[in-house]
């Protein structure tokens, strides 16, 4: 395979196949942990680390598994990483294992990581898979970067914990809450769509 | 009783599932289009859950904290989510061949609904609830996710016929109701 094609793998999860704003998969976790930058990138991280290490283990084992039990072995490789990510991040950053809570568990139905198993690292080689995870890995990083910037902006006026002093006292705590969660992932995905739409017809 | 009554109205309407929670999001917008399909993940989604979450319960206490596993939390119980869901698949099709016809297509689609895993979770991990109150538990998180669901396809079915703006078209106009549908729901915060 040529270097343009590692490439594409590795870049498609940004912005032409992301996970969040394209695919709308894996919502859930995107909609209830990014009440602020720092937590999405957390949580971004963590799934990145579970899509890397997961897809490395398919890729490896694909051949061994009979195929009528392949999603159940799927659905134990990405359990036993998400078991490790929560007791890493519980022993290491408490705080954010407190911000994130239950999502960390609930990686392991994440359709993100599933998704990638089962479409890719089942029918790659090990590079290619790594390749793939770190760019779908990336792009869901990004998107849940974005969404909790915007939300943490607009929601406490500050970035990444830095007041901007842009509202007078506090920010429009609606987009803390959960509306705010549906309707600046609306207008992103709105967005995202014009994006795409002008490098396609460039 | 009082107990239960507040497991209920809490469940779902103030901390409801879906729209304050966030789990379940992927069928919420994914069958969501039809009110006729809603009802039907709803049934599959209320069958599951109180079933799965009795199953983990009782592991949870009988097996997992009683030999000092509970690291193996996570894929014990999304592996007995699974089997459930397949094992009720296999029995719904011999015992009742028209009600799996009517969930059949919805039942595969549980095993990756975190809104199952979350709420097994959540009254496994939550020291007050006995079987009981878990399973009560279970059956309001059930209902919540119903209602949800249900009021969001009846909006998403007058939404075919509005004149959305080119690009708002599809997930981020329904994504937007869905935010003004959580923000109708905020107004039950008071009650608990």
């Amino acid at each position: 395979m040529s270097n343009t094609n590692k490439l594409s793998i590795l870049t498609k999860g940004f912005l032409k196949e992301n996970a969040v704003f394209v695919m709308l998969l894996g919502m859930c976790p995107a909609l209830g942990t990014t009440t602020s930058a720092v937590n999405g990138m957390g949580m971004g991280l963590a799934t990145m680390f579970v899509l890397v290490m997961s897809n490395i283990v398919v890729s490896l084992i694909k051949n061994l598994i009979p195929d009528k039990v392949r999603i159940p072995s799927y659905i134990v490789i990405i359990a036993t990483f998400v078991t490790i990510v929560d007791l890493s991040m519980h022993a290491y950053i408490p705080s954010l294992y407190k911000a994130l809570g239950l999502f960390i568990p609930l990686i392991v139905v994440n359709c993100v990581v599933l998704g990638r198993a089962e479409a890719f690292a089942s029918k790659n080689n090990v590079l290619d898979s790594i390749l793939d995870g770190l760019g779908m890995g990336l792009g869901f990083t990004l998107a849940l970067v974005i969404l909790g910037g915007v939300r943490e902006i607009l929601g406490s006026g500050s970035i990444f914990g830095i007041d901007l002093h842009i509202f007078p006292g506090d920010g429009m705590l609606v987009f803390v809450l959960a509306p705010g969660a549906f309707i600046a992932l609306g207008y992103i995905i709105a967005i995202t769509n014009k994006i795409n739409k002008k490098f396609q017809k460039a | 009783m009082a107990q239960y009554f507040l497991i209920f109205i809490s469940a779902i309407f103030v901390n409801n599932i879906v729209l304050a929670k966030f789990l379940g999001i992927c069928p919420f917008l994914g069958v969501s289009k039809k009110t006729s399909t809603a009802i039907g993940m709803t049934g599959a989604v209320t069958f599951v859950m109180t079933i799965a979450t009795i199953v983990t319960w009782l592991l949870q206490k009988y097996v997992l904290v009683k030999y000092d596993l509970v690291f193996l939390q996570t894929v014990t119980f999304i592996l007995v989510i699974a089997s459930l869901v397949q094992m009720v698949e296999i029995i719904l099709k011999k015992v009742s061949p028209s009600l799996y016809a009517a969930l059949g297509i919805f039942l595969p689609l549980i095993t990756t609904n975190c809104a199952v895993l979350g709420v097994a979770l959540l009254s496994a991990g939550n020291a007050d609830f006995g079987l009981l109150q878990s399973t009560m538990f279970a059956i309001a998180n059930a209902i919540g996710f119903g209602l949800a669901i249900i009021i969001f396809s009846g909006l998403r079915e007058h939404l075919e016929f509005a004149d959305v703006p080119e690009g708002m078209k599809g997930a981020p106009v329904a994504l937007i109701v869905a935010g003004i549908l959580a923000l109708a729901f905020m107004g039950f915060a008071g009650l608990a």
